[in-house]
C-alpha cells in the first residue's frame, strides 16, 4: 500500500510531542510490511531516519519552472533529495506561482518551526502539496495535525484518494476552551473533508464529535504508544532513595494546559505534614514565574525546585532520579511523558483528564482539581515501599506492552476499511 | 440416605470513609456512617428480610424436616443491631423453631487465622459469646472467613474444641475424591470437614438467573433430581453461599425464593433429608483425612488467598496490620478493639486486588486498587500511632505483657485484700453487736441485782468478763489496720 503523509515535525529535530508520535506511527506502519510511505516535511535537515520511508522536503519542491541543470540541483539539494525527483516534480507544476516568493530553484522556503507567520507557511505548504499530489502515486492520504490539513484536502481534491487525518490535539486542549477562530476553522474544514479521523484518545474523539460536529462513524480512537528506551538511557542508574529524601517531579511545559498550580498546591499540603520530600518542576513556560511566586508565597520554596528546561539525556536522568512523576494536566489529548516515566521505573500520577489515562492501569489517576487526592497519592507512594515497588514493576511491564507496532497494525486496518468504504 | 446441608453467610463490612494522610493524628473515626446505613438497609430490604421470612415460613410448614445453618460475623451483628434489629428478631424466631444452627466464625470476618493464632482464637471466642448472647446456644461447628482452611488452621480449630469446620470442596485438593462425604483434618482426626459442593452451590448463587446457562431455568425438582442421581454412597450435599445471593446476586424477580420453597417437598419425594452441620458431624463417619498444606478458600477460580494477599501492597497492609496484633490483644482496650475488628475485615484487602476478574468487582468508594491501598494505609497509620501512644513502642511485647500481668496481679491482690477487709469488718460488726448484747445483758443483770439487791458478787464477775472483751476488739482492729496498710 502506498501512503502519502503530511507532517510538520520529525525527529531528531522536534519541538513537541507531534514529531515523536509521527515517527512512531510511521515506523509502526512500516513494520507491517509491504508499505510504501512518502512523508512530506516542510524542511528536512537530512539527518532523519529514511530507512523505512521516503522523505520529501517541501522546501525542495518546485512550484515555478526554473531551467536548472542536474549538477546544479545535485549541488543545491542533493543532501536531502534526489535530483531526479526534483525534475519529476517540476513536470507537475499546475499553475504559475512566479508571483510568490520563490528561490532560484522555484521552491518556497519553510522555517519548519512555528513562526509568527504560521498561517502563511500553512498556506504555502498546501500549495506545494498540490505539486506533490500530482506527481506521486498513492492509495491514501494521511495528514498529521491541523497544520497539514489544508495540504491533505488539496491532495484529496487533486487525486480523489481518501483522506485520513490524525488529530494529535485540538485547539480546545491548547486554550482551555477559548479557541482561536482561524485555527478552529482550519481544523473543522479538515475534519469535514476527511474520510477517516483518527484521534489520539477517546477524550479527543469526544471533542471532535461534540465541538467539531463530526459523524461519530468516521471518528476513531488511535492511542499513541511509546518506543523502548534507548540503551544509553536504560543504562542510567536509578539512585536508591529508600530511607532518604524522596523526589516528586513535574516535567513539561509550565503552561495553563498542564495544570502546574495544582502540583504546587499538592506539594504544599504534603510538605505541611512531612519533610523528607522534595518537589521538582522541570520545564519552561509562560506560567513559570507565577509558579515560583506561588511556591514562595506558600513558604515551601526551600523544598520546591525549578531546574528549568531539560533536553535529551537530562530528561531521563531527572525521571530516573524521581520517586513519583506527576502530570496534573487540565486537558491532555494523550500525553506520552507518563509512559516515558514508567519506562524509567518511576510511578506516575496522572489526571483523569489525560488521554493516556484511558490505556494505563498501573498508575494512579486523580481529577486534576482534586489536590487532596493528589497529595494523598504522593504521600502514599513516598511512604509505602510496596506501592512504589508495585507501580514501578507493573508499570514498566505494562508500558512495554504498548508498542507502535500494534498501533501500526490498527492504522493499517483502518486504511483498508476506509479505502473499501470509498470504493462502495 | 442423602442429606442436604444448607448454610448461609451473613456478613457486611463497616465501610471505611475517605481518609487523607493529613487526617492522621487528628481524626480517629474511620467509618462512613452514611454508606453503612445505606448499604445495610438496602441489603436488608432486598435480600435478608425476604429470604429470612421465606425460611421462617418453610421451617414452620415443614416441622423438623427442613433445616439450615447461618453464621454471622461480629461486624454484621453490630450493624444489624444498630440499623436493622428486625433481622436479628427474625433470626431469633427462626432459632426458636429448632431447625436452625448458628456457626462460629471470626468476629471480624478477617484473615487472622493466617497471621496470629491467639488473635484468631480470641476472635472466635468473642463471636461465639455474641451468638450465645443472642441465640442461647454455643456454636459447635466453625466456618472461617470465606471458608479459609489449611491443615494448620484445622489443628487450631480442633484445639478450640470444635467438632467440625466448613470449607471449600476445591478440585485441586480433592482430586478424584467426591465432596459428598465427610472427611477429617489430617492433623486433627476428630475435626470433621464439610466440603462445599461447588457445582450445586454455584448453580444457585452464581448462575440461577443467567439465561445463557444451559441449566436455565433451574427448577427445584430438577435440582433435587440431580442430587438424587448421584450414587447411593454419596450422602452429604453441602450447599453454602452468602445470604445476599438471594436477592442481590440473583434478584428476587428470578423467583429464587419460590425455588427454595419448593425444595423440601421435592426432597421428601426423593427421600432426601435436610441436616445442620452439627447433625452431620455427629451422625456421619469420616471417610478419611484430607491433606491441605496450602490455604484454601471459596473465592475466585483459584480458590486460594490471592484475592486478599495476591500483590505486594495487600501483603504490606496485611503484615502491618498483624504486626500489632499481639499488642492490641494484650492491651485489650475497648475502643482499640472495636477499630481492630473493623480494620481486619477481609473486604478491605479485597478492594486492593489487582487480579483481573470476570466477575464485576465492586470497589466501594475507591476507584482503583491504589486508591484503596492509600486510604487503608492512612487509616492503619493512625491506628498504629494510637496503639503506640497508649503503649509506647520501645516497650517490647514481653515486657509489656509482664507489666500488664503485674498490674493485673496487683489488681487481684487488691481484690483479695478487699475481701479480707470485708470479712474482718463483718467480724468486727459481729463483735460489736455481741458487745452491745453483753452490755445489755449486764445492764439487765445489774438491774436484776439492784432489783434483787442481791448476788453482787456475780455481777462483779460478769463485769470482769466485759473488760476482757474490749481487749479482743482491740486486737481485731489492729489486724484490720495492718491489712489496709499492706494494701496501700
Amino acid at each position: 500500500m502506498k501512503i502519502l503523509m503530511f507532517g510538520w515535525e520529525f525527529p531528531p529535530h522536534i519541538l513537541g510531542g507531534l514529531g515523536t508520535a509521527s515517527y512512531g506511527l510511521t515506523k509502526g506502519l512500516a513494520d507491517q510490511g509491504n508499505m510504501d510511505i512518502t512523508f512530506c516535511l516542510p524542511k528536512p535537515f537530512g539527518d532523519e531516519d529514511r530507512s523505512f520511508m521516503n522523505i520529501i522536503g517541501m522546501n525542495n519542491v518546485p512550484i515555478a519552472w526554473r531551467d536548472v541543470d542536474y549538477n546544479y540541483v545535485q549541488d543545491r539539494i542533493g543532501k536531502t533529495m534526489d535530483p531526479q525527483v526534483y525534475f519529476s516534480l517540476r513536470d507537475h507544476i499546475y499553475a504559475d506561482f512566479n508571483y510568490m516568493n520563490v528561490n532560484d530553484l522555484g521552491c518556497v522556503e519553510f522555517s519548519g518551526r512555528y513562526p509568527d507567520n504560521l498561517h502563511e507557511e500553512i498556506n504555502n505548504y498546501s500549495i506545494v502539496a498540490g505539486v506533490v499530489a500530482r506527481q506521486q502515486e498513492f492509495d491514501i492520504i494521511h495528514a498529521h495535525d491541523w497544520l497539514t490539513y489544508p495540504a491533505g484536502i488539496h491532495a484529496k481534491q487533486v487525486s480523489g484518494k481518501p483522506l485520513c487525518i490524525h488529530v494529535h490535539a485540538t485547539d480546545f486542549d491548547r486554550s482551555r476552551g477559548h479557541v482561536n477562530p482561524t485555527v478552529y476553522s482550519i481544523e473543522k474544514n479538515g475534519m469535514n473533508h476527511a474520510d477517516c479521523i483518527m484521534c489520539v484518545s477517546e477524550l479527543t474523539r469526544q471533542t471532535v464529535i461534540h465541538q467539531y460536529y463530526q459523524d461519530p462513524r468516521k471518528v476513531f480512537t488511535m492511542h499513541n504508544a511509546v518506543y523502548p528506551l534507548r540503551q544509553e538511557y536504560q543504562d542510567i542508574p536509578r539512585p536508591d532513595h529508600s530511607k532518604r529524601e524522596k523526589v516528586v517531579t513535574f516535567l513539561g511545559r509550565i503552561t495553563m494546559q498542564k495544570g502546574p498550580e495544582y502540583f504546587v498546591e499538592a506539594a504544599n499540603m504534603v510538605l505541611h505534614r512531612t519533610h523528607n520530600v522534595r518537589f521538582c518542576m522541570a520545564g519552561n513556560g509562560d506560567m513559570m514565574n507565577a509558579m515560583i511566586y506561588l511556591a514562595a508565597e506558600k513558604g515551601i520554596a526551600d523544598r520546591f525546585h525549578f531546574p528549568g528546561f531539560m533536553r535529551g539525556k537530562q530528561v531521563y536522568e531527572c525521571l530516573k532520579n524521581s520517586d513519583v512523576y506527576v502530570m496534573p494536566s487540565v486537558s491532555e489529548p494523550f500525553g506520552i511523558s507518563p509512559l516515558e516515566a514508567m519506562q524509567c521505573g518511576t510511578p506516575s500520577i496522572i489526571s483523569k483528564q489525560s488521554g493516556c489515562a484511558e490505556i494505563l492501569t498501573n498508575c494512579i489517576k486523580v481529577d486534576y482539581w482534586d489536590i487532596h487526592a493528589l497529595s494523598d497519592s504522593i504521600y502514599s507512594i513516598c511512604h509505602n515501599p510496596s506501592l512504589f515497588k508495585y507501580l514501578q514493576e507493573e508499570g514498566k511491564n505494562e508500558v512495554d506492552q504498548i508498542t507502535w507496532e500494534k498501533v501500526g497494525g490498527r492504522i493499517l486496518r483502518l486504511y483498508e476499511q476506509t479505502i473499501q468504504n470509498g470504493n462502495k | 440416605m442423602k442429606t442436604i446441608c444448607l448454610y448461609f453467610e451473613i456478613h457486611q463490612i463497616i465501610h471505611l470513609k475517605r481518609y487523607r494522610f493529613f487526617d492522621i493524628g487528628t481524626d480517629h473515626y474511620y467509618y462512613d456512617d452514611y454508606e453503612n446505613e445505606r448499604s445495610i438497609n438496602d441489603i436488608v430490604e432486598r435480600s435478608y428480610m425476604p429470604a429470612l421470612r421465606t425460611f421462617l415460613q418453610m421451617c414452620k410448614e415443614n416441622g423438623q424436616f427442613f433445616k439450615l445453618a447461618f453464621s454471622l460475623s461480629g461486624c454484621a451483628i453490630e450493624q444489624l443491631e444498630i440499623h436493622a434489629p428486625q433481622v436479628l428478631e427474625i433470626l431469633q424466631e427462626l432459632n426458636d423453631t429448632g431447625c436452625v444452627e448458628f456457626l462460629a466464625e471470626p468476629y471480624s470476618h478477617g484473615l487472622s487465622s493466617l497471621a496470629n493464632e491467639d488473635s484468631f482464637a480470641e476472635e472466635v471466642k468473642r463471636q461465639s459469646e455474641k451468638i450465645y448472647e443472642f441465640f442461647g446456644k454455643k456454636p459447635t461447628v466453625l466456618r472461617n472467613s470465606s471458608l479459609i482452611y489449611s491443615n494448620d488452621i484445622g489443628g487450631q480449630v480442633a484445639a478450640m474444641g470444635f467438632k467440625g469446620i466448613l470449607t471449600e470442596g476445591a478440585k485441586h485438593v480433592l482430586g478424584w475424591k467426591s465432596p459428598h462425604y465427610v472427611y477429617n483434618c489430617s492433623i486433627a482426626p476428630n475435626l470433621k470437614l464439610l466440603l462445599r459442593d461447588i457445582e450445586l452451590s454455584d448453580d444457585i448463587c452464581l448462575r440461577f438467573n443467567n439465561s445463557d446457562w444451559e441449566g436455565y431455568p433451574l427448577f427445584a425438582d430438577n435440582y433435587i433430581g440431580h442430587i438424587a442421581s448421584y450414587p447411593q454412597e454419596e450422602q452429604v450435599f453441602n450447599i453454602f453461599m452468602e445470604l445476599t445471593s438471594l436477592g442481590i446476586a440473583q434478584p428476587l424477580s428470578s423467583n429464587i425464593l419460590e425455588f427454595f420453597k419448593a425444595l423440601p417437598a421435592c426432597a421428601k419425594s426423593q427421600n432426601i433429608t435436610f441436616s445442620t452441620p452439627t447433625d452431620i458431624c455427629m451422625k456421619m463417619k469420616s471417610m478419611g483425612a484430607i491433606d491441605v498444606p496450602d490455604t484454601l478458600s471459596w473465592v475466585d477460580e483459584e480458590r486460594d488467598c490471592s484475592c486478599w494477599l495476591g500483590n505486594p501492597m495487600q501483603r504490606e497492609a496485611f503484615n502491618k496490620l498483624y504486626s500489632i496484633a499481639d499488642r492490641v490483644r494484650i492491651c485489650n482496650d475497648g475502643l482499640l478493639n472495636q477499630d481492630w475488628y473493623y480494620l481486619q475485615a477481609s473486604n478491605n484487602f479485597r478492594f486492593m486486588t489487582t487480579k483481573p476478574s470476570s466477575v464485576g468487582m465492586i470497589r466501594g468508594i475507591y476507584d482503583s486498587p491504589f486508591d484503596a491501598f492509600t486510604n487503608y494505609m492512612n487509616i492503619l497509620g493512625d491506628f498504629i500511632n494510637r496503639v503506640n501512644s497508649l503503649y509506647p513502642d520501645d516497650i517490647d511485647n514481653d515486657e509489656l505483657n509482664g507489666l500488664l500481668t503485674t498490674i493485673k496481679n496487683q489488681g487481684d491482690e487488691i481484690e483479695m485484700k478487699e475481701k479480707e477487709i470485708l470479712r474482718l469488718q463483718t467480724k468486727l460488726n459481729k463483735i460489736e453487736v455481741m458487745k452491745e448484747k453483753e452490755e445489755a445483758k449486764a445492764m439487765v443483770k445489774i438491774a436484776k441485782a439492784k432489783k434483787a439487791k442481791a448476788a453482787l458478787k456475780k455481777a462483779t464477775k460478769s463485769k470482769q468478763e466485759d473488760t476482757e472483751q474490749p481487749e479482743k476488739l482491740e486486737t481485731a482492729i489492729s489486724e484490720v489496720n495492718k491489712a489496709t496498710e499492706t494494701v496501700e
